[in-house]
């Protein structure tokens, strides 16, 4: 029986010790994983917990993320709770296994530290290996900080596992500035955490012999289609009401509110900023100095990416008058992913604002508050003329000439 | 709000003493934040490190900061390192060295009318904690210049910090505190 750790009421962790603690609270049966930066804490932390006497479940060591998932589908497929952890490369090999573990409804957990996709080789956090995941069939939350990356990890458990759902969960959290920056994080007890999260009921399990299943079977253009449609569906209309649902239990049990879209001082707002991570919250200060400068300012960010927020993004940007989607994801030869979604599902409002795109970040370039500002006042711009002031697409943050597009 | 910039090399423990900084300010309630700067992380390369104390939550996440204090635990950085970028006019600069004020300033006329302190962290570390491990006695020093906490009581909270590591090697870490925080100028 695994001992139980005893935490401060605040603890000071970066994002990998809090997905780690996440990891361990939740009682895992099998992590199966091969370490990459920035993540690589995340599994280095659960194997020394594990060796010092707070894990009772097995950790496997591979010679690939593409193992390590694999790994995870063979151990989810046979009946256990199962979670690893990887980042950029090691997304990008394990990404063939993605699929294979959403098509066969194995409810993994693995936590994304966010980082940028060679060439040229960068550690640093960018959004390129979350986007990559975006069409896997995963379920894809989304941490601004060090808080939200251990409660997000608690709570995908209960997301994914949940036998109306079956679906794996994928929580991300920005490279270095949230993986390797220390924060104060308010840890539950472990026998509160594990009471939140529920013991693991298996479903289909391949090692209850008394009913023999198949996982990964061949369908061919007779079956295929309708499997995939089902999933489709099921991402479409199961997951936000369980997503609330679990939203809403983590809130009575913590005090902490999370939604799937965050919404900041937008009940006002003419102006906002649309983002994911940590840039979210450097967006919720600026929009603050905005206000004090006469600019109506907001921020909205997607909690949940995947699946795509339509109806509440549609909501919560219905009365803007200029957006700001930002990008921290080099397109190459488009408009930002984060871009083209807000745009198709506020094209469905009656009111449409002035929509711009911004990329910004690439590879761990700073997103200062600077940037945030000109961005702002840029909106403002677009917000009075009623039409784009800028071009529709512009890079942030780069060295050189301006670069921008349309 | 609080900024700290920790100029040091790969090795030295910038990244703990930030860590262990936030830890003993984290226990008062306030916020904090403590990151660094790793680039392609070889040991011995020149690296920074940062934090943040607030009484609110921090929301900033830039890596940019205009720092109240800037720590220097590696003695030649700052002959190498640009340990001034983005002062203010009331940045405190903490420097690790063997000389003394003057002659510091004399050989670094970037320095000449800043508020310096010096304290000799490599030579306290090797005398009591016995390796250049300069980060604890550079807070010891932090201590005393911010006035931030009384030393009893950091030396206590670091204590908690340090709790996993054996008993020798945390007495160690409190005399070197101790002598930084009494021989810094």
């Amino acid at each position: 029986m695994a001992e139980k750790m005893e935490l401060n009421e605040v603890e000071v962790w970066d994002g990998n010790m809090a997905a780690s603690q996440a990891l361990r609270q939740a009682q895992v049966d099998v992590v199966a994983a091969y370490p990459i930066t920035p993540s690589t804490p995340i599994v280095q932390n659960y194997s020394s917990f594990l060796a010092n006497g707070y894990i009772d479940g097995e950790f496997v060591m591979v010679e690939s993320e593409h193992a390590a998932m694999s790994g995870c589908v063979g151990a989810a497929a046979a009946g256990g709770r199962v979670a690893t952890a990887t980042s950029s490369q090691g997304f990008a090999l394990m990404s063939e296994v993605l699929y294979q573990a959403s098509g066969m409804r194995l409810p993994i957990v693995l936590t994304v530290v966010n980082r940028a996709l060679a060439a040229p080789l960068n550690v640093n956090g960018d959004h390129s290996d979350m986007y990559l995941g975006r069409d896997s069939g995963w379920i894809q939350l989304d941490a601004f900080n060090c808080q939200q990356a251990y409660d997000l990890t608690l709570m995908a458990f209960r997301i994914g596992e949940d036998h109306s759902i079956r679906l794996p969960v994928m929580v991300h959290q920005d490279g270095f500035i949230t993986s390797h920056t220390a924060e104060n994080v308010k840890p539950l007890s472990d026998d509160e955490a594990y009471e939140f999260v529920g013991e693991y009921k298996p479903m289909n399990a391949m090692l209850d012999l008394a009913k023999p299943v198949t996982y990964g079977v061949q369908t061919e253009e007779d079956w295929h289609f309708e499997h995939k449609a089902r999933q489709h569906a099921d991402l479409m209309t199961k997951v936000f009401g369980k997503v609330e649902e679990v939203f809403d239990a983590f809130e009575k049990k913590t005090g902490r509110k999370y939604n799937i879209v965050e919404e900041y001082m937008m009940e006002d707002a003419e102006v906002a900023i649309v983002a994911l991570g940590t840039t979210v919250e450097t967006s919720e200060l600026v929009a603050k100095m905005m206000r004090e400068e006469g600019i109506k300012a907001g921020v909205v960010a997607p909690r949940l990416f995947r699946p795509w927020p339509f109806e509440q993004i549609r909501k919560a940007l219905a009365n803007v008058k200029a957006v700001a989607c930002l990008d921290r994801s080099s397109p190459n030869g488009a408009l930002g992913a984060l871009y083209n979604e807000v745009t198709a599902s506020l094209y469905q409002n009656d009111n449409r604002p002035v929509i711009t795109n911004y990329i910004y970040g690439l590879g761990g370039r700073d997103f200062t508050i600077d940037h945030a500002k000109e961005i702002f006042k840029e909106l403002d711009a677009n917000a009075k003329e009623g039409r784009p002031t800028t071009p529709l697409q512009q890079f942030v943050g780069l060295r050189g000439p301006k670069l921008s597009f349309y | 709000m609080l900024e700290i910039r920790w100029h040091s090399r790969a090795g030295q423990g910038a990244v703990t003493g930030a860590k262990g900084l936030a830890d003993v300010v984290s226990r008062t309630g306030k916020f904090v934040q403590a990151f660094a700067f790793y680039g392609s992380a070889k040991r011995g390369a020149a690296m920074t490190a940062y934090n943040r104390v607030d009484d609110e939550e921090i929301l900033n996440h830039e890596k940019f900061m205009h720092p109240d204090y800037v720590l220097v635990i590696d003695p030649g950085l700052t002959y190498t390192a640009d340990i001034t970028a983005h002062e203010k006019d009331t940045t405190k600069y903490i420097i690790t060295t063997h000389l003394d004020k003057e002659e510091l300033i004399a050989g670094q006329p970037k320095l000449k009318g800043k508020d310096v302190y010096v304290v000799d962290c490599m030579q306290i570390s090797l005398d009591t904690i016995g390796r250049a491990i300069p980060n604890t006695p550079m807070l010891g020093a932090l201590m005393k210049v911010s006035g931030m906490f009384e030393l009893d009581y950091f030396q206590n909270a670091m204590k908690g910090v340090l709790a996993k590591f054996p008993q020798k090697i945390i007495d160690a870490n409190m005399a070197a505190i101790e002598r930084a925080y009494n021989s810094v100028k």
